[in-house]
Order: C-alpha cells, then structure tokens, then sequence
C-alpha cells in the first residue's frame, strides 16, 4: 500500500505531459450477500492534467479489462458534484476514508507504477463494488429532527437576527454534506443491517452536530427538548467513546468534538429536568 | 400494474434539487401526496454547487434607488430580452419573500454587524442585491429545503424514491385531450422497471452540462429527462442558449469555477508562443510568453469583459490550436505577486484550485479554459398573464400605471404543452432568456417550486383525470417500451475492451468535443451542420453500442449508455436551433450574423420532436413583451470602444464568488 505522498519539488517539476502508469487495487462486490474479490487495474496519467481517483475509474469503465489481461465489468461507484460538496463518492482511499473526487493521483501517487487501494465504506451496506447504502443517515436527521419548525411557505416577515458570531458557528455545522467520514473512522458507530434497530443504535458524530446546528437556532431550539430526549435515549451521545476520530476525518472541518461536548452538557440537564418532571 | 393507491391526488416530482424540493414542499403544505424521484439522495442534488448567492431588492438597496421593477429590467436586459417579460416580473416581485421564508427556515445568511442579513455586488448590477451564506450558498438553500421535505416526509406528506430514474412521461387521451397520467421509473439497484400513477407530473432535472463533456456540472447533469419529455412531444425551447463561463479549471472529470476576480487583481493571461511547447511554464522567459489580451485589448488587457475573455481564449486554443501543450488550455499567471498580497485578497479562491489542480497558484501558473456552466434553455413551459395597478414602491421606476405578472393560482403555471407534465427550475426555459445574470439561479430555481406548486394543486384537485378514468394500457405500453430498451441494450453485452466506434464512453466523449468546438463560445452555420452530420453518426453508433456489463444488479453501464442516447437527441436540438438563429443574442454568437436582429429573432426557438424521422422540427414563437421595449445590451459594446472605460473595482471583486 503506498500511503499519501505530498508532491515534492522535483516531481512537480516533471516535464508537463508526461504520460505514465499507475495501479488500481479495487476491492470489489457483486451485490448485497455476495463474495468480494480483488481486481488490479492499470490505468495511464498524464503528469498535470489534474485527474483523480474518479477520473480513473471513468477510464477503467471504458476500458474494463484487469492488469493481467482479463476482461471484467466496469466498477460501479457512486459520484455527484467532484467538487467535494455533496459527498457522495465517500471510500476508503489507501485505507483513510475521503471523497475521491478531491484526491489527485499526482499527490496520492506521484510516481509510475505507484498503487492506489480503493475499498467502500464498511460501516454501511454495500450496494454493489465502491457503492454503498447511507440512507441510515437520512433516516437519522428525522430522529433528531433536523430542522426548523416554520409556519408554512408563505412570507410572514424575516427570521430572527443573528449575530455574525453566532452565524459563522451555525455555517460550519451546516456545511455537514451528510458523506459519513465521520461515522466510518468511530469505533462505536457500526454497521446494523436491521432498520428497525436504527433508531436505538448509536448515532454518530454528523448528527450531534446536527443537533447542536439546530439547538442554536432561536426557532429551530423549540424543538431542542425533543432533540435531548433523542441524545438521552438509547443510541444518544453518551455512547461517544470520546475517540475523536471523527474530527480528524471530518473533510469540512466541522468541530465535532466541540458538538458532542455541548450536546453531552445539555442532554445532561435536559435528563435531571426530565427526572424531576418524572417523565 | 401502475402503483398509486385509491383516489387520493399524487403529484410525481422527477429531481430533488432547489427546484423539486420546493415544489414538493409547496405541494405538501396544500395537502398533495408527493412522490418524490431522484437519482441521487436528494441531499446531493448539483444545487450544492453554487457558490455565489441569491438576488433580491432588500431595504437596503431600495434606499439607493433599487426596487423589484429594477431587478426584473437588469435580468430582462441581461437576457438580451429573450425572456417572456410576466414569469420575470412575478419572480423578482418575489424575491424578498423569498429570502424572508429561507431566512425563517434557519439559512445562515451572513450577517452584518447589527445582525442583519449582509449583501454583496454582483455582476449586472450597480446595487448589493445579492444575498450569500458562506462560499457555499446553494448548499445551504438546499439543506434548508431538504429538511423541510424531510419533515413533510415525517408527516406522511412525501414519499421518496431516491436512486430511481425517469425514463417515460405516461399520456393518455382523456376526454379529447392528450394529458400526462404518470410516468415509467427504474430503480438503479434492482433495475426494476416500473410504472407509477399521479395526477401531474413535474420534471425538475437541471441543465445538460453532460452533452458538453466537461461543464461545470454535476454527473447527474446529463439533460437525459429533458430529452426523453421531447421525445413524447414535449416541446424544447432556446436550446441553442447555453452559458459558457470564461475561467473554468480543467479537470480530468469536470471543470471547476475560477473566479474572475483573480484577473481583477492582476492576473495575466498567457499562452507560449511557441506551438506545442512541453516546458514547465516557470521556465518560458517572458519574451517566449504570448500575453494575448494584453496584445490585442491593449488599454483593457486581461479585464476584457466576459464574453470577450471567452472568444479569444476560445480562438486561440480552437482555432489556432496556440494553446498549451496544444491543449484546450491558457495560463492565469499570478506568480508575479506576493503571496502575501495574493493571501490577504484572493485565498478563497487560490486554495479551491490548490485542492483540485494540486499546484499552488502562488508558484505555478493556474491553467484555466472556458467551460459550459448553465441551460437557459429547456422544455417549453406557458401561464396565465395577470395584469395589476402597479405598486409605487416596488415598481417605481417603471412609469407605468399598469403591470403584468403571472396568476398565482393557475394550473397552466409552467405547464409544457402537455397538460399534467409540468417543468420547473433549470430544466425550464422561463426566466433567462439568452444568458442568465449571476445569482439568479437559485432565485428561480424556488421561486418556480413554491410559486407553481399553488396551480400544480389546483390542477390536480380539478382537472386530472380521475384514476379509473385512465386505462393501465398506456402505463403497461411504456413499462414494455423501456423494458424493450433494456433488453436491447443487455443483449449487446460483452465484457472487456470494445471496439471504439461502439464503445459508449468513446461516444459520450466524441459527444462532449463536437458539442463543445461547435456550440459554445464561438457559432458558425458550416460548423453547426458540420456538428450535425456528427451527431447523426453519433446517434447511429450510439444505437449500436455494447455495454461491458449485462447483469441486473446496479448497471451503471447500462443507465450511462440509456442516457446517452438521449443526450444525443438533446445536442441535435442544441444545434437545429442555433443553425435556424441566424443572429447573434446574448449567449449564442454567430460569428456569420454578429449583431442581434429583433425584427426576425426577438422569438423564442421551438423545437417539436417529428417522430418520423427522429429530427427536431424548429418553429418560432413570438416573445411576450408587455413591459419593457428592448434595447441594445450596450455592456460589450461600450467596453470594445477604442477608449474604453476600466471595469469598476468594486464589481470585479464582487464576482469572486460567481
């Protein structure tokens, strides 16, 4: 496995153009219940034409046929923006999960004949090769209530002011693209199959800090004592490990840890105001 | 058998982007079951891309002399008055509310000081008008819509169907008329194929950056929705209008914005002069640096005007193939300024192309070419003219006593000429005539899903045919057609390497080159047919094209190769109408008919699918103009003067986030 290797000087003084070969080692999946293999691919770069992980499984689709000469089907994977804002092509990169739209070959494999790992996320189901099934996530902003309760779509008059302090706080969480870095590198987030049992696993970093976005939010905090019930529940914030994985993955940045301190606080109060109200 | 339970009124809505979702939302509140459809979870929408913001007159700006009325003439003049004026008039009348309804959703706008929402300048207009959060203002719209139709789905309201494909409107003649029922869908995971029932159905799919190859789209971009309504005799209108921004970075899978105001601080424009040459850049001395705008514009230099930029770095890559490495490729050169000064006024920007290029731009050359960004164009959609006494305040400047906008409650509000198959947001042709301002996108986007979601309502409370009033024929013929098309595509399946000429990744790249050297930046007639022949021969391989991957389990293969076809479709529609406009207007430029011609061509382009022959019939409609006379967009002309007056500061630096 070769691991990230920043451009040095001299290799990004490589002749412009310069066409060469790197290797794609491909963890692959026929489908839900079916046996993985590995599949090794050789795929030719050119030196700063920018391309990334993706840009080279376009060419292994158009040319599905492994190092060795056997011929294969292209690898599905999932893609959006290649901008690393809707965070869909989440995998693991050379074993570190990340969006593989802003991983460049020349940096993650400066040099010929370097090799690339690529393996889907496993904390979620795999829907077939680099693709897998986060609708887990979805399903937990509802379990939060991940939003402001408005009284409808008609415009009644603007929102409630904000300080740019408090602004800038709410952005950052708010730039959450739902991708699951966080909850692939958690050692207490784990994959769970049964849907039914969603609601009472534990649910991650993205969505504390979901809960914190929202707690903020002078319309949106009516509803922070539903949100605490939920931390509060089984599945809530004090199953944290306090690994602090997730901040380190976070591709946003978003200060996770920050997240699960406040909501570890309030959930802590919200739960002696609930045993004194005997609910 | 098509689902749909009981007589309860659905809505289908095909795409989860601004547009879908604010439909949906809308729907939801007037008591409309939604189904929702999307390729994608709906989180991932290609709305998280725009960076800029979102237009509208505020307080702050109306003191200054702005209003609603203004806004609507710098989008009508920044349209090159293509647009029929009403839907225009109605959305910018709207746009306050609808930033006072974001606002209330939780959007964090950014804030003033005292708190207040913050506004920035942007191209097009000499009045902050444009609202933003962060670098990432589409993101943040549409996380604020999703969660609201993720509370309408908590409620029992929406129903979603994420990783489904439109592939066929349903119409059936209903007491005389041809009208839209429903829809055939296929799951991307199982590959089931399978129709749906609903009393209208609204197509919300964006633009076709994918027929370009690389646009600054998304993948899902690929205006395959689009084509397949034309297909069913949806009408296409403006096709030929398609927005090219100046400084994209080419990337090996898209191109990526790079803000203009990298110019506005200094950056030059260069190609070597010698053809071809392999150098690293840092090592071509100046004299060996053909700095071309600053030979050609010598006053204006590397701030020539957008169109212009586009045009000659078009010219010298295209046609003279001058550019680097003899590639589709020019330097945005920096390096001669301090990496202070370039931190202190440009990090944003420099660190987007640190992040995908993998060269910092404070040491290297950027490498920036023109790329598709945005379809004005797009399905063919009508309403209801409401004439008003205009408001004092709001349309100030107009002189007038009366006002024309759009009926709030009628069902034909962004109808297709197919009544029950409604189109909004990009994938529509409404609001932006022959080149869409900046900021304005996302404006229209939900505007159309919360203001024709009202009439959408309507209609399907009203008009639609009741269930048992349509046969399962038409829905069991369509499930048959695409099942048809699955087969034939499986049944030209072998794996491993194919012959080029049949090979859909090869095609789909022929596609985007022809689409992009012949209908972008620069249009002649001879190129635009030599581009149809192509496509022609494209379409025809495209009929014969084998797949690498027979099974019925998550083919992307076959989904990518489906839609290909259908991309084809859309480039011979792009190209018919761009041949039949025989002037130059906004966006599309003729180098053959330079200047605008309103007495042949103040009309919109129709293209109507013949399906005798595969071929678009092109017709011209005239353009609804009740409320501003068209005049001359002088912005270009008064810049190519031979003393032209410098670009103000303050609108450069405004557009970093365009």
């Amino acid at each position: 496995m070769t691991s990230p290797t920043p451009v040095s000087q001299d290799s990004a003084k490589h002749e412009l153009g310069a066409e060469r070969s790197v290797y794609f080692r491909i963890k692959r999946c026929d489908g839900p219940g079916k046996a993985t293999r590995w599949e090794r691919f050789k795929v030719k770069v050119t030196r700063g034409e920018g391309a990334n992980v993706l840009a080279c499984l376009e060419r292994i689709a158009a040319n599905p046929v492994t190092a060795d000469g056997a011929k294969t089907t292209p690898v599905v994977w999932d893609a959006g923006c290649l901008e690393e804002v809707c965070g869909a092509c989440t995998m693991n990169v050379n074993g570190k999960v990340r969006q593989a739209c802003s991983c460049l070959i020349d940096t993650c494999a400066p040099n010929d004949g370097d090799e690339v790992v690529l393996e889907p996320m496993q904390k979620f189901p795999i829907v077939r090769d680099l693709w897998v099934d986060r609708s887990r996530m979805f399903e937990t902003l509802k379990r939060v209530k991940a939003w402001t309760p408005i009284d409808g779509l008609y415009a009644t008059g603007p929102g409630p002011k904000e300080t740019p302090e408090r602004q800038q706080e709410r952005y950052i969480y708010s730039t959450c693209m739902t991708c699951g870095c966080c909850l692939e590198a958690c050692p207490q987030f784990q994959q769970e199959p049964d849907a039914s049992k969603w609601d009472t696993s534990f649910v991650g970093a993205n969505a504390i800090g979901q809960v914190q976005l929202f707690n903020e939010h002078p319309t949106a905090k009516e509803l922070a004592p539903e949100r605490l019930d939920a931390m509060t529940a089984a599945g809530g914030v004090s199953e944290c490990g306090n690994a602090q994985n997730c901040v380190k993955v976070c591709p946003k940045e978003i200060p996770l840890t920050d997240a699960i301190a406040a909501v570890g606080r309030a959930a802590t109060i919200h739960g002696i105001k609930r045993f004194f109200q005997g609910k | 058998m098509a689902a749909g339970s009981g007589s309860e009124k659905r809505v289908i809505v095909i795409g989860g982007g601004l547009a879908g979702l604010a439909a949906s939302a809308r729907l939801a509140e007037q008591g409309i079951q939604v189904d929702l459809f999307s390729i994608a979870p709906v989180k991932r929408s290609h709305s998280v891309c725009a960076q800029g913001g979102i237009n509208a007159c505020n307080e702050v700006a109306r003191q200054q002399g702005f209003s609603e009325w203004a806004h609507m003439d710098e989008t009508l003049y920044g349209g090159d008055f293509l647009a029929d004026q009403p839907p225009v008039y109605e959305m910018t009348h709207w746009a306050p509310k609808i930033i006072d309804l974001l606002d209330r959703m939780g959007v964090p706008f950014n804030r003033t000081f005292e708190g207040y929402r913050d506004l920035r300048l942007f191209g097009g207009s000499l009045f902050k008008r444009t609202h933003f959060a962060g670098a990432t203002t589409g993101q943040q719209l549409l996380y604020a819509l999703d969660e609201q139709v993720r509370r309408a789905e908590q409620d029992g309201m929406v129903t979603k169907y994420e990783f489904w494909e439109f592939l066929w409107p349903v119409t059936e003649e209903v007491d005389g008329e041809r009208r839209c029922v429903g829809m055939v869908a296929q799951d991307l995971r199982t590959m089931q194929v399978r129709a749906f029932r609903a009393g209208a159905v609204v197509i919300a799919t964006g633009g076709c950056g994918l027929v370009f190859g690389k646009s600054t789209n998304s993948v899902s971009c690929t205006g395959a929705a689009a084509a397949r309504c034309y297909q069913a005799g949806a009408w296409y209108a403006n096709g030929e209008m398609i927005q090219v921004h100046p400084t994209a970075i080419p990337g090996a899978d898209k191109c990526r914005l790079m803000s203009e105001s990298a110019r506005g601080e200094g950056g030059r424009v260069w190609v070597p002069r010698t053809k071809g040459d392999k150098r690293d850049p840092r090592d071509i001395p100046v004299p060996e640096r053909w700095y071309f705008l600053e030979e050609k514009y010598p006053k204006y230099g590397n701030l020539v005007p957008r169109d212009i930029a586009s045009r000659e770095i078009f010219d010298v890559c295209v046609n003279q193939g001058m550019g680097i490495g003899a590639e589709n490729m020019v330097y945005l050169d920096l390096t001669h300024k301090s990496r202070e000064e370039l931190d202190r006024k440009l990090r944003g920007i420099l660190e987007i192309y640190e992040k995908f290029a993998g060269e910092d731009p404070r040491d290297v050359p950027m490498k920036i070419f023109p790329a598709m960004h945005y379809t004005m164009g797009g399905l063919w959609t009508t309403f209801t003219p409401e004439e008003r006494t205009a408001d004092s305040v709001m349309d100030r400047d107009s002189n007038r006593e009366r006002v024309i906008g759009m009926q709030i409650d009628a069902k034909n509000t962004m109808s297709t000429n197919i009544p029950g198959l409604y189109a909004l947001g990009e994938v529509n042709f409404a609001y932006h005539g022959a080149t869409r301002l900046g900021a304005n996108a996302l404006l229209s986007c939900i505007f159309d899903g919360l203001f024709a979601g009202v009439g959408i309502a309507n209609y399907v409370r009203d008009d639609a045919p009741d269930e048992e009033a349509v046969s399962s024929a038409p829905f069991d013929a369509a499930v048959k057609q695409e099942e048809a098309k699955v087969e034939s595509l499986r049944s030209r399946a072998q794996q491993g390497l194919t012959d080029p000429a049949v090979n859909p990744y090869v095609i789909a790249q022929e596609l985007g080159k022809e689409m992009t050297d012949a209908s972008t930046v620069v249009k002649t007639g001879e190129r635009l047919e030599k581009a149809l022949n192509k496509i022609q021969e494209l379409g025809e391989r495209c009929s014969r094209a084998t797949l690498a991957d027979a099974s019925l389990w998550t083919n992307q293969n076959m989904a990518f190769t489906r839609s290909l076809s259908d991309m084809v479709k859309l480039a011979e529609v792009i190209l018919a109408g761009g041949i039949e406009r025989r002037e130059s207007r906004g966006s599309h430029f003729r180098l053959d008919y330079p200047d605008r011609d309103d007495d042949q061509f103040l009309k919109t382009t129709v293209a109507e699918y013949d399906a005798a022959t595969g071929r678009p019939k092109i017709s011209f409609r005239e353009v609804i103009t009740p409320l501003v006379k068209p005049r001359a967009r002088t912005y270009g002309k008064v810049e190519k003067s031979s003393d032209p007056a410098p670009e103000p500061r303050e609108t450069v630096a405004a557009e970093a986030t365009s």
